[in-house]
Protein backbone atom coordinates (compact mmCIF):
# COMPACT_ATOMS: atom_id res chain seq x y z
CA UNK A 1 0.00 0.00 0.00
CA UNK A 2 1.16 3.73 -1.06
CA UNK A 3 -1.04 6.56 0.79
CA UNK A 4 -3.61 5.72 3.80
CA UNK A 5 -6.03 8.09 4.89
CA UNK A 6 -7.66 7.44 8.01
CA UNK A 7 -11.71 8.70 7.51
CA UNK A 8 -12.97 10.30 10.64
CA UNK A 9 -17.24 10.06 11.10
CA UNK A 10 -19.24 13.31 12.30
CA UNK A 11 -22.38 13.36 12.41
CA UNK A 12 -23.11 10.53 9.95
CA UNK A 13 -21.11 12.06 7.07
CA UNK A 14 -17.25 12.06 6.86
CA UNK A 15 -15.74 14.92 8.51
CA UNK A 16 -14.65 18.04 6.20
CA UNK A 17 -11.25 18.12 7.86
CA UNK A 18 -10.68 14.08 6.28
CA UNK A 19 -12.25 14.95 2.91
CA UNK A 20 -9.41 17.95 3.05
CA UNK A 21 -6.68 15.02 4.03
CA UNK A 22 -7.83 12.61 1.13
CA UNK A 23 -7.21 15.89 -1.42
CA UNK A 24 -3.86 16.68 0.06
CA UNK A 25 -3.38 12.97 -0.28
CA UNK A 26 -4.69 12.97 -3.99
CA UNK A 27 -2.69 15.31 -4.85
CA UNK A 28 0.98 14.09 -3.15
CA UNK A 29 -0.35 10.57 -4.84
CA UNK A 30 0.02 12.18 -8.34
CA UNK A 31 2.92 13.85 -7.35
CA UNK A 32 4.70 10.71 -6.01
CA UNK A 33 2.94 8.16 -8.90
CA UNK A 34 1.49 6.74 -5.66
CA UNK A 35 -1.86 5.26 -4.65
CA UNK A 36 -4.33 6.42 -2.18
CA UNK A 37 -6.43 4.42 -0.37
CA UNK A 38 -8.46 5.54 2.67
CA UNK A 39 -9.22 3.66 5.96
CA UNK A 40 -12.79 3.75 7.24
CA UNK A 41 -13.77 2.16 10.53
CA UNK A 42 -16.81 2.29 13.27
CA UNK A 43 -19.71 0.08 13.52
CA UNK A 44 -22.41 0.49 11.29
CA UNK A 45 -20.67 2.31 9.13
CA UNK A 46 -22.23 1.92 5.68
CA UNK A 47 -23.23 5.65 5.08
CA UNK A 48 -19.79 6.73 5.58
CA UNK A 49 -17.82 4.00 3.41
CA UNK A 50 -20.23 4.83 0.42
CA UNK A 51 -19.27 8.24 0.96
CA UNK A 52 -16.09 7.02 1.10
CA UNK A 53 -16.16 5.19 -1.93
CA UNK A 54 -17.25 8.05 -4.01
CA UNK A 55 -13.68 9.67 -3.69
CA UNK A 56 -11.25 9.15 -6.34
CA UNK A 57 -8.98 6.51 -4.71
CA UNK A 58 -7.56 2.73 -5.36
CA UNK A 59 -10.23 1.24 -2.37
CA UNK A 60 -11.56 1.76 0.55
CA UNK A 61 -10.83 -0.06 4.00
CA UNK A 62 -13.74 -0.67 6.23
CA UNK A 63 -13.45 -2.33 9.48
CA UNK A 64 -16.64 -3.07 11.53
CA UNK A 65 -16.26 -3.69 15.45
CA UNK A 66 -18.42 -3.81 18.33
CA UNK A 67 -15.43 -1.86 20.32
CA UNK A 68 -15.19 1.21 18.17
CA UNK A 69 -19.42 1.64 18.62
CA UNK A 70 -18.21 5.03 20.51
CA UNK A 71 -15.44 6.43 20.70
CA UNK A 72 -11.93 5.27 22.81
CA UNK A 73 -8.52 6.43 22.11
CA UNK A 74 -7.03 2.87 22.53
CA UNK A 75 -9.62 1.45 20.38
CA UNK A 76 -8.91 4.01 17.68
CA UNK A 77 -5.32 3.74 18.11
CA UNK A 78 -4.89 0.34 18.05
CA UNK A 79 -7.30 0.01 14.78
CA UNK A 80 -5.58 1.97 12.90
CA UNK A 81 -1.76 0.40 14.40
CA UNK A 82 -3.04 -3.03 13.18
CA UNK A 83 -4.07 -1.82 10.06
CA UNK A 84 -0.93 0.03 9.20
CA UNK A 85 1.17 -2.59 10.29
CA UNK A 86 -0.80 -5.69 8.10
CA UNK A 87 -0.93 -2.99 5.12
CA UNK A 88 2.59 -1.18 5.39
CA UNK A 89 1.54 2.39 3.86
CA UNK A 90 4.58 4.80 3.45
CA UNK A 91 2.18 7.86 4.20
CA UNK A 92 -0.64 7.48 6.78
CA UNK A 93 -2.41 10.33 6.44
CA UNK A 94 -5.48 12.25 8.31
CA UNK A 95 -6.71 15.53 8.86
CA UNK A 96 -6.11 16.81 12.49
CA UNK A 97 -9.29 17.43 13.97
CA UNK A 98 -9.67 17.72 18.02
CA UNK A 99 -10.52 13.95 18.14
CA UNK A 100 -8.04 12.98 15.93
CA UNK A 101 -5.10 14.88 18.19
CA UNK A 102 -6.16 12.61 21.05
CA UNK A 103 -5.51 9.01 19.37
CA UNK A 104 -3.33 9.64 16.41
CA UNK A 105 -0.08 10.58 18.44
CA UNK A 106 -0.86 6.65 20.46
CA UNK A 107 -0.46 5.52 16.76
CA UNK A 108 2.60 7.32 16.67
CA UNK A 109 3.62 5.69 20.45
CA UNK A 110 2.53 1.77 19.07
CA UNK A 111 4.65 2.24 15.90
CA UNK A 112 7.45 4.34 17.02
CA UNK A 113 6.56 6.13 13.83
CA UNK A 114 7.11 9.96 13.09
CA UNK A 115 4.32 11.80 13.28
CA UNK A 116 4.28 15.66 11.86
CA UNK A 117 0.86 17.34 13.00
CA UNK A 118 -0.65 20.57 12.26
CA UNK A 119 0.74 20.17 8.80
CA UNK A 120 0.00 22.66 5.95
CA UNK A 121 1.42 21.77 2.71
CA UNK A 122 4.56 19.13 1.47
CA UNK A 123 7.08 19.18 -0.88
CA UNK A 124 8.51 16.46 -3.14
CA UNK A 125 12.48 17.37 -3.46
CA UNK A 126 14.45 14.14 -5.55
CA UNK A 127 13.51 10.91 -3.06
CA UNK A 128 12.48 13.24 -0.11
CA UNK A 129 9.33 14.27 0.91
CA UNK A 130 9.40 17.41 3.62
CA UNK A 131 6.33 18.12 5.09
CA UNK A 132 6.02 21.74 6.28
CA UNK A 133 4.06 23.68 9.13
CA UNK A 134 4.17 26.87 10.74
CA UNK A 135 6.18 27.77 14.63
CA UNK A 136 7.05 29.80 16.97
CA UNK A 137 3.27 31.69 17.28
CA UNK A 138 2.88 30.66 13.04
CA UNK A 139 5.38 33.60 12.52
CA UNK A 140 7.85 31.02 11.02
CA UNK A 141 7.54 28.01 8.84
CA UNK A 142 9.60 24.84 9.22
CA UNK A 143 10.29 21.98 6.60
CA UNK A 144 10.73 18.76 8.31
CA UNK A 145 12.33 15.55 6.82
CA UNK A 146 12.19 12.36 8.41
CA UNK A 147 14.38 9.95 8.88
CA UNK A 148 12.78 6.29 9.04
CA UNK A 149 11.72 3.53 6.49
CA UNK A 150 8.55 2.98 6.61
CA UNK A 151 5.40 4.82 7.66
CA UNK A 152 5.28 8.25 8.20
CA UNK A 153 2.00 9.97 10.17
CA UNK A 154 1.43 12.93 8.98
CA UNK A 155 -2.01 15.33 10.60
CA UNK A 156 -3.06 17.97 7.93
CA UNK A 157 -4.43 21.57 9.46
CA UNK A 158 -7.71 22.03 9.33
CA UNK A 159 -8.16 24.21 5.79
CA UNK A 160 -4.52 23.40 4.11
CA UNK A 161 -6.47 22.11 1.45
CA UNK A 162 -9.63 23.04 -0.11
CA UNK A 163 -12.31 20.56 -0.15
CA UNK A 164 -13.00 22.15 -3.85
CA UNK A 165 -9.77 19.76 -5.17
CA UNK A 166 -11.41 16.72 -4.07
CA UNK A 167 -11.43 14.32 -6.86
CA UNK A 168 -14.79 12.27 -6.96
CA UNK A 169 -14.49 8.75 -8.42
CA UNK A 170 -15.82 5.33 -7.95
CA UNK A 171 -14.07 2.74 -5.80
CA UNK A 172 -14.58 -0.41 -4.45
CA UNK A 173 -14.84 -1.91 -0.60
CA UNK A 174 -12.46 -4.14 1.30
CA UNK A 175 -13.35 -5.67 4.21
CA UNK A 176 -10.78 -5.53 7.11
CA UNK A 177 -10.17 -7.20 10.41
CA UNK A 178 -8.30 -6.16 13.83
CA UNK A 179 -8.46 -7.75 17.35
CA UNK A 180 -9.75 -5.48 19.66
CA UNK A 181 -9.50 -6.63 23.57
CA UNK A 182 -12.21 -5.04 25.64
CA UNK A 183 -9.89 -5.27 28.53
CA UNK A 184 -6.90 -3.49 26.63
CA UNK A 185 -9.44 -0.40 26.18
CA UNK A 186 -8.80 2.30 29.09
CA UNK A 187 -10.71 5.03 27.87
CA UNK A 188 -15.00 5.43 27.52
CA UNK A 189 -16.36 8.26 26.31
CA UNK A 190 -19.83 9.59 26.93
CA UNK A 191 -22.03 11.28 23.44
CA UNK A 192 -20.89 14.27 22.39
CA UNK A 193 -22.31 17.39 23.17
CA UNK A 194 -22.72 21.47 22.31
CA UNK A 195 -22.69 23.81 24.95
CA UNK A 196 -23.95 26.91 25.00
CA UNK A 197 -25.25 27.70 21.67
CA UNK A 198 -27.49 30.14 22.29
CA UNK A 199 -25.33 33.00 22.24
CA UNK A 200 -24.25 35.15 19.02
CA UNK A 201 -24.37 33.56 15.35
CA UNK A 202 -21.28 35.29 14.32
CA UNK A 203 -21.59 32.84 10.29
CA UNK A 204 -24.07 35.06 9.05
CA UNK A 205 -22.87 38.54 9.79
CA UNK A 206 -21.99 40.73 7.51
CA UNK A 207 -19.55 42.53 9.65
CA UNK A 208 -17.41 41.69 12.72
CA UNK A 209 -15.13 43.47 14.68
CA UNK A 210 -12.78 41.02 16.50
CA UNK A 211 -10.56 41.45 19.42
CA UNK A 212 -7.27 39.75 20.56
CA UNK A 213 -4.60 39.79 23.26
CA UNK A 214 -3.69 43.54 21.69
CA UNK A 215 -6.74 44.71 23.38
CA UNK A 216 -4.58 45.15 26.90
CA UNK A 217 -6.87 44.91 29.42
CA UNK A 218 -11.29 44.50 30.36
CA UNK A 219 -11.76 48.05 30.41
CA UNK A 220 -11.16 48.48 27.31
CA UNK A 221 -13.79 46.01 25.86
CA UNK A 222 -16.30 49.20 26.00
CA UNK A 223 -14.75 50.75 23.59
CA UNK A 224 -14.79 47.86 20.89
CA UNK A 225 -18.40 47.69 21.97
CA UNK A 226 -19.33 51.46 20.64
CA UNK A 227 -16.79 50.89 17.66
CA UNK A 228 -19.13 47.97 16.92
CA UNK A 229 -21.84 49.78 17.19
CA UNK A 230 -21.35 52.58 15.40
CA UNK A 231 -20.13 50.14 12.47
CA UNK A 232 -23.22 48.55 12.79
CA UNK A 233 -20.92 44.50 13.33
CA UNK A 234 -21.27 41.88 15.46
CA UNK A 235 -18.27 41.24 17.91
CA UNK A 236 -15.97 38.19 17.56
CA UNK A 237 -13.20 37.33 19.73
CA UNK A 238 -9.95 35.07 19.79
CA UNK A 239 -9.12 32.70 22.14
CA UNK A 240 -7.14 34.14 25.03
CA UNK A 241 -10.01 37.11 25.37
CA UNK A 242 -12.48 34.41 25.86
CA UNK A 243 -10.20 32.14 28.33
CA UNK A 244 -9.83 35.32 30.52
CA UNK A 245 -13.84 35.84 30.49
CA UNK A 246 -13.75 38.88 29.11
CA UNK A 247 -16.20 37.77 26.70
CA UNK A 248 -18.77 34.64 26.59
CA UNK A 249 -17.21 31.65 24.57
CA UNK A 250 -20.32 32.61 21.90
CA UNK A 251 -17.64 35.44 20.89
CA UNK A 252 -15.00 32.69 20.05
CA UNK A 253 -13.64 32.98 16.53
CA UNK A 254 -11.23 29.62 15.29
CA UNK A 255 -10.93 25.80 15.31
CA UNK A 256 -12.20 26.43 18.85
CA UNK A 257 -15.21 28.62 18.00
CA UNK A 258 -17.19 29.60 15.28
CA UNK A 259 -15.87 29.65 11.04
CA UNK A 260 -17.15 33.38 9.55
CA UNK A 261 -17.11 34.83 6.19
CA UNK A 262 -18.25 38.14 6.72
CA UNK A 263 -17.68 41.17 4.14
CA UNK A 264 -15.95 42.93 6.90
CA UNK A 265 -13.42 41.45 9.30
CA UNK A 266 -12.15 43.92 11.42
CA UNK A 267 -8.88 42.00 13.16
CA UNK A 268 -7.52 43.98 16.68
CA UNK A 269 -4.82 43.14 18.31
CA UNK A 270 -5.02 39.95 17.07
CA UNK A 271 -1.49 38.17 16.29
CA UNK A 272 -3.70 35.28 13.88
CA UNK A 273 -2.31 32.24 15.53
CA UNK A 274 -3.35 29.67 13.01
CA UNK A 275 -6.14 28.15 15.09
CA UNK A 276 -8.02 31.80 14.70
CA UNK A 277 -6.75 32.30 11.24
CA UNK A 278 -8.74 28.86 9.72
CA UNK A 279 -11.46 30.43 11.25
CA UNK A 280 -11.97 33.59 9.54
CA UNK A 281 -9.60 33.34 6.40
CA UNK A 282 -12.84 33.04 4.56
CA UNK A 283 -13.63 36.96 5.35
CA UNK A 284 -14.57 38.58 1.83
CA UNK A 285 -12.17 41.56 3.41
CA UNK A 286 -9.52 41.42 6.19
CA UNK A 287 -8.38 44.94 8.01
CA UNK A 288 -6.07 44.38 10.67
CA UNK A 289 -4.38 46.33 13.15
CA UNK A 290 -1.79 45.43 15.14
CA UNK A 291 1.34 46.89 17.15
CA UNK A 292 3.66 44.41 15.98
CA UNK A 293 4.48 44.40 12.47
CA UNK A 294 5.80 40.65 12.60
CA UNK A 295 2.19 39.48 13.71
CA UNK A 296 0.98 36.57 11.18
CA UNK A 297 -2.38 38.36 10.45
CA UNK A 298 -1.39 40.83 8.32
CA UNK A 299 -0.62 37.63 5.73
CA UNK A 300 -3.85 37.22 5.94
CA UNK A 301 -4.57 40.45 5.40
CA UNK A 302 -6.13 42.80 2.51
CA UNK A 303 -5.41 46.15 4.67
CA UNK A 304 -3.26 46.43 7.47
CA UNK A 305 -2.62 48.89 9.75
CA UNK A 306 0.68 48.56 12.44
CA UNK A 307 -0.16 51.02 15.32
CA UNK A 308 -1.57 50.51 18.57
CA UNK A 309 -5.76 50.23 18.20
CA UNK A 310 -6.35 51.90 21.75
CA UNK A 311 -5.34 55.44 19.83
CA UNK A 312 -6.95 54.00 16.39
CA UNK A 313 -10.43 52.68 17.84
CA UNK A 314 -12.10 55.87 19.35
CA UNK A 315 -10.84 58.14 16.55
CA UNK A 316 -12.79 55.58 13.91
CA UNK A 317 -15.53 55.18 15.85
CA UNK A 318 -15.70 59.41 16.29
CA UNK A 319 -15.45 58.75 11.91
CA UNK A 320 -17.58 56.73 11.44
CA UNK A 321 -20.79 58.17 13.79
CA UNK A 322 -20.08 61.53 11.47
CA UNK A 323 -20.90 59.54 7.99
CA UNK B 1 -1.70 12.20 45.19
CA UNK B 2 1.46 12.33 43.43
CA UNK B 3 0.52 14.81 40.06
CA UNK B 4 3.95 15.65 37.68
CA UNK B 5 3.48 18.59 35.51
CA UNK B 6 5.22 19.45 32.65
CA UNK B 7 6.01 22.98 31.85
CA UNK B 8 7.77 24.40 28.70
CA UNK B 9 9.76 27.58 28.20
CA UNK B 10 8.99 28.80 25.04
CA UNK B 11 9.45 32.19 22.78
CA UNK B 12 6.57 34.97 23.96
CA UNK B 13 4.33 36.14 20.88
CA UNK B 14 5.79 39.42 20.68
CA UNK B 15 9.55 38.42 21.00
CA UNK B 16 11.41 39.59 17.98
CA UNK B 17 12.48 36.39 15.43
CA UNK B 18 15.45 36.13 13.22
CA UNK B 19 16.40 32.74 11.97
CA UNK B 20 19.97 31.77 13.23
CA UNK B 21 23.12 30.64 10.82
CA UNK B 22 22.13 27.23 10.73
CA UNK B 23 18.84 28.16 9.74
CA UNK B 24 16.49 26.14 11.54
CA UNK B 25 16.72 27.63 15.05
CA UNK B 26 16.08 31.76 15.89
CA UNK B 27 18.09 33.94 17.49
CA UNK B 28 18.00 33.75 21.33
CA UNK B 29 19.13 36.78 22.43
CA UNK B 30 16.38 39.04 21.56
CA UNK B 31 14.07 36.88 22.83
CA UNK B 32 11.56 37.10 25.73
CA UNK B 33 11.41 33.40 27.21
CA UNK B 34 7.95 32.91 28.90
CA UNK B 35 6.30 30.03 30.70
CA UNK B 36 4.38 27.88 27.65
CA UNK B 37 0.68 29.24 27.74
CA UNK B 38 -1.26 26.03 28.31
CA UNK B 39 0.65 25.21 30.62
CA UNK B 40 0.60 27.75 33.17
CA UNK B 41 -2.98 26.28 32.87
CA UNK B 42 -1.64 23.05 33.74
CA UNK B 43 0.13 23.73 36.77
CA UNK B 44 -3.02 25.79 38.10
CA UNK B 45 -5.17 22.47 37.98
CA UNK B 46 -2.99 20.27 39.30
CA UNK B 47 -2.48 22.43 42.93
CA UNK B 48 -6.50 23.10 42.49
CA UNK B 49 -6.74 19.00 42.14
CA UNK B 50 -4.36 18.66 45.15
CA UNK B 51 -6.67 21.62 46.97
CA UNK B 52 -9.92 20.18 46.38
CA UNK B 53 -8.47 16.85 47.91
CA UNK B 54 -7.71 17.74 50.92
CA UNK B 55 -4.15 18.83 50.46
CA UNK B 56 -2.76 15.96 50.54
CA UNK B 57 -0.39 14.98 47.62
CA UNK B 58 2.59 16.51 45.65
CA UNK B 59 2.97 18.50 42.66
CA UNK B 60 6.27 17.98 41.04
CA UNK B 61 7.39 20.82 38.15
CA UNK B 62 8.99 18.99 35.30
CA UNK B 63 11.10 20.89 32.79
CA UNK B 64 13.46 20.19 29.95
CA UNK B 65 15.49 23.45 28.67
CA UNK B 66 19.14 24.68 28.92
CA UNK B 67 20.50 25.54 32.30
CA UNK B 68 20.64 29.89 31.95
CA UNK B 69 17.45 30.43 31.74
CA UNK B 70 14.82 27.22 32.54
CA UNK B 71 15.36 27.77 36.10
CA UNK B 72 13.10 31.39 36.42
CA UNK B 73 10.30 29.42 35.16
CA UNK B 74 10.68 26.73 37.04
CA UNK B 75 10.85 28.63 40.19
CA UNK B 76 8.03 30.59 39.01
CA UNK B 77 5.82 27.59 39.10
CA UNK B 78 7.21 26.64 42.61
CA UNK B 79 6.25 29.80 43.89
CA UNK B 80 2.98 29.64 42.42
CA UNK B 81 2.97 25.84 44.94
CA UNK B 82 4.72 23.39 42.85
CA UNK B 83 6.01 20.70 45.65
CA UNK B 84 9.63 20.21 44.17
CA UNK B 85 11.10 20.41 40.43
CA UNK B 86 12.96 18.08 37.95
CA UNK B 87 15.19 20.32 35.62
CA UNK B 88 16.63 18.11 32.56
CA UNK B 89 19.28 20.11 31.20
CA UNK B 90 19.65 20.63 27.56
CA UNK B 91 21.82 22.25 25.57
CA UNK B 92 21.58 23.90 21.51
CA UNK B 93 20.73 22.46 19.21
CA UNK B 94 17.54 21.73 21.39
CA UNK B 95 15.71 18.39 20.15
CA UNK B 96 12.53 18.53 18.16
CA UNK B 97 11.16 15.23 17.89
CA UNK B 98 8.12 14.94 19.65
CA UNK B 99 9.05 10.99 20.30
CA UNK B 100 12.48 11.57 21.40
CA UNK B 101 11.31 14.13 23.81
CA UNK B 102 8.72 11.94 25.07
CA UNK B 103 11.15 9.21 25.68
CA UNK B 104 13.62 11.30 27.79
CA UNK B 105 11.03 12.14 29.98
CA UNK B 106 9.25 8.54 29.93
CA UNK B 107 13.04 7.53 30.71
CA UNK B 108 13.68 10.16 33.01
CA UNK B 109 10.43 9.73 35.53
CA UNK B 110 9.46 6.81 35.50
CA UNK B 111 10.85 5.69 38.64
CA UNK B 112 8.78 8.46 40.07
CA UNK B 113 5.41 6.67 39.54
CA UNK B 114 3.29 9.36 39.38
CA UNK B 115 -0.62 8.78 39.49
CA UNK B 116 -1.22 11.84 37.46
CA UNK B 117 0.90 13.92 34.57
CA UNK B 118 -0.55 17.08 33.21
CA UNK B 119 0.67 19.20 30.44
CA UNK B 120 -0.57 21.79 28.24
CA UNK B 121 -1.68 20.57 24.79
CA UNK B 122 0.51 22.04 23.08
CA UNK B 123 3.48 24.35 22.88
CA UNK B 124 3.56 27.76 21.75
CA UNK B 125 7.29 26.75 19.57
CA UNK B 126 7.19 23.59 17.77
CA UNK B 127 3.27 23.07 18.30
CA UNK B 128 3.75 19.25 18.08
CA UNK B 129 0.95 18.39 20.37
CA UNK B 130 2.31 14.94 20.60
CA UNK B 131 4.93 14.50 24.25
CA UNK B 132 1.79 13.85 26.64
CA UNK B 133 -0.08 11.67 24.58
CA UNK B 134 3.54 9.54 24.01
CA UNK B 135 5.22 9.91 27.34
CA UNK B 136 1.83 8.57 29.10
CA UNK B 137 2.09 5.81 26.02
CA UNK B 138 5.70 5.29 27.17
CA UNK B 139 4.97 4.93 30.71
CA UNK B 140 1.59 2.81 30.19
CA UNK B 141 -1.05 5.56 31.67
CA UNK B 142 -4.47 5.80 30.40
CA UNK B 143 -4.67 9.47 28.01
CA UNK B 144 -7.07 12.45 27.32
CA UNK B 145 -6.14 15.46 25.76
CA UNK B 146 -7.38 19.25 24.95
CA UNK B 147 -8.98 18.63 28.68
CA UNK B 148 -11.29 21.72 29.69
CA UNK B 149 -12.80 19.98 33.91
CA UNK B 150 -11.76 17.44 35.43
CA UNK B 151 -13.65 15.84 37.81
CA UNK B 152 -11.79 13.04 40.97
CA UNK B 153 -14.16 9.89 40.92
CA UNK B 154 -12.77 6.98 43.03
CA UNK B 155 -9.93 5.26 41.34
CA UNK B 156 -10.43 7.23 38.29
CA UNK B 157 -10.55 10.55 36.26
CA UNK B 158 -13.85 11.91 34.17
CA UNK B 159 -12.59 14.53 32.34
CA UNK B 160 -14.30 16.99 29.67
CA UNK B 161 -12.55 17.44 26.43
CA UNK B 162 -12.70 19.99 23.93
CA UNK B 163 -14.14 19.25 20.51
CA UNK B 164 -14.55 21.92 17.72
CA UNK B 165 -17.06 24.81 17.21
CA UNK B 166 -18.38 24.62 20.92
CA UNK B 167 -18.74 20.56 21.28
CA UNK B 168 -17.77 19.06 24.14
CA UNK B 169 -17.02 15.29 25.60
CA UNK B 170 -16.66 13.60 28.81
CA UNK B 171 -14.49 11.22 28.87
CA UNK B 172 -13.30 8.60 31.86
CA UNK B 173 -10.01 7.07 32.37
CA UNK B 174 -8.22 5.00 35.14
CA UNK B 175 -5.33 6.65 37.05
CA UNK B 176 -2.60 6.61 36.35
CA UNK B 177 -3.46 8.80 33.63
CA UNK B 178 -1.40 11.39 31.53
CA UNK B 179 -3.69 14.44 30.25
CA UNK B 180 -2.84 17.67 28.47
CA UNK B 181 -4.78 21.02 29.22
CA UNK B 182 -6.53 23.15 26.64
CA UNK B 183 -6.10 26.92 27.82
CA UNK B 184 -9.07 28.76 29.94
CA UNK B 185 -10.02 25.57 32.30
CA UNK B 186 -9.12 28.08 35.13
CA UNK B 187 -7.63 31.01 36.43
CA UNK B 188 -4.04 30.93 36.94
CA UNK B 189 -2.82 31.76 39.72
CA UNK B 190 -0.06 34.47 40.34
CA UNK B 191 2.41 33.92 43.10
CA UNK B 192 2.10 35.46 46.14
CA UNK B 193 5.68 37.00 47.94
CA UNK B 194 5.44 34.50 50.44
CA UNK B 195 5.44 31.39 47.43
CA UNK B 196 8.53 33.49 46.21
CA UNK B 197 10.43 32.97 48.87
CA UNK B 198 9.40 30.08 49.83
CA UNK B 199 10.96 28.70 46.42
CA UNK B 200 14.02 29.58 46.56
CA UNK B 201 14.52 26.48 49.51
CA UNK B 202 12.14 23.56 47.18
CA UNK B 203 14.44 21.37 45.95
CA UNK B 204 15.15 21.36 42.19
CA UNK B 205 16.85 18.16 41.05
CA UNK B 206 19.38 18.85 37.92
CA UNK B 207 19.61 15.94 35.34
CA UNK B 208 21.82 16.38 32.00
CA UNK B 209 19.85 15.03 28.85
CA UNK B 210 23.13 13.32 27.91
CA UNK B 211 22.64 11.02 31.06
CA UNK B 212 18.97 10.65 30.35
CA UNK B 213 18.54 9.83 26.66
CA UNK B 214 18.64 6.05 26.23
CA UNK B 215 18.09 4.36 23.23
CA UNK B 216 17.16 5.97 19.73
CA UNK B 217 17.87 8.58 16.96
CA UNK B 218 15.56 11.41 16.32
CA UNK B 219 13.00 10.16 13.37
CA UNK B 220 12.12 13.97 12.47
CA UNK B 221 14.30 16.98 12.33
CA UNK B 222 13.66 20.09 10.77
CA UNK B 223 15.53 20.94 7.27
CA UNK B 224 15.14 24.75 7.46
CA UNK B 225 13.09 27.09 8.72
CA UNK B 226 12.20 30.19 6.78
CA UNK B 227 9.43 33.22 7.12
CA UNK B 228 6.45 32.28 4.89
CA UNK B 229 4.90 34.11 2.08
CA UNK B 230 2.27 36.27 2.54
CA UNK B 231 -1.19 34.83 1.23
CA UNK B 232 -2.77 38.18 -0.14
CA UNK B 233 -1.07 41.69 -1.37
CA UNK B 234 -1.48 43.86 1.98
CA UNK B 235 -2.11 47.38 1.45
CA UNK B 236 -0.57 48.43 4.64
CA UNK B 237 -1.67 52.30 5.38
CA UNK B 238 0.96 54.72 6.73
CA UNK B 239 0.85 58.04 8.58
CA UNK B 240 -0.67 59.72 11.79
CA UNK B 241 -3.74 58.52 13.70
CA UNK B 242 -6.06 60.81 11.32
CA UNK B 243 -4.71 59.67 8.07
CA UNK B 244 -4.91 56.11 9.00
CA UNK B 245 -8.34 56.87 10.32
CA UNK B 246 -9.02 59.07 6.91
CA UNK B 247 -7.88 55.51 4.49
CA UNK B 248 -10.09 53.76 6.39
CA UNK B 249 -13.07 55.31 5.97
CA UNK B 250 -12.05 56.05 2.17
CA UNK B 251 -11.36 52.11 2.35
CA UNK B 252 -14.67 50.89 3.72
CA UNK B 253 -16.88 53.37 2.00
CA UNK B 254 -15.43 52.81 -1.60
CA UNK B 255 -13.69 49.54 -1.66
CA UNK B 256 -15.35 47.52 1.33
CA UNK B 257 -18.60 49.40 0.36
CA UNK B 258 -19.72 48.39 4.10
CA UNK B 259 -20.97 52.44 4.91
Amino acid sequence: MDILVILEGANGAIHRISKEAVAAAQALGKDLNQKVSVLVFGKNSDNLSKEAASFKVDEVLLVEDDNLKSYSADAYAETVKQIVEKESPKFVLTGYSYLVRDFFPKVSARLQKPLITDVTGYKVEGSKTLFTKQVLHGKLTVDIETKVDGPVLVGFQSAAYSLDNLEKGSAKIRTAVVTLYSAQLKTTSEEPFQEESGGVDLTSADKIVSIGRGIGKEENIPMINDLAAALKAEIGASRPIVDSGWLPNSHQVGSSGQSVTPNLYLALGISGAIQHVVGMKGSKNIVAINRDPDAPIFEVADYGVVGDILEIVPKLTEALKNQ
Amino acid sequence: MKIGVLVKQVASGESPLRIDTSGKWVVEESIDFTTNESDSYALEEALQIIERSGGAGEVVVISMGPAERTPKIIREALAKGGHRAIHIQEEAPYETDPFMVASIFAEALKDESFDLILSGLQSDDLGSGQTGVILGELLGMSTATLVMGVELQKGKLRVKRELESGWFQWVTLPFPACITIQSGLNQPRYPSLKGIMGAKKKEIKSIAKSDVKGSGTPMQEFSRMYTHKAEKRTEMIEGSTDQIVDRMIDIFKKNIKVI
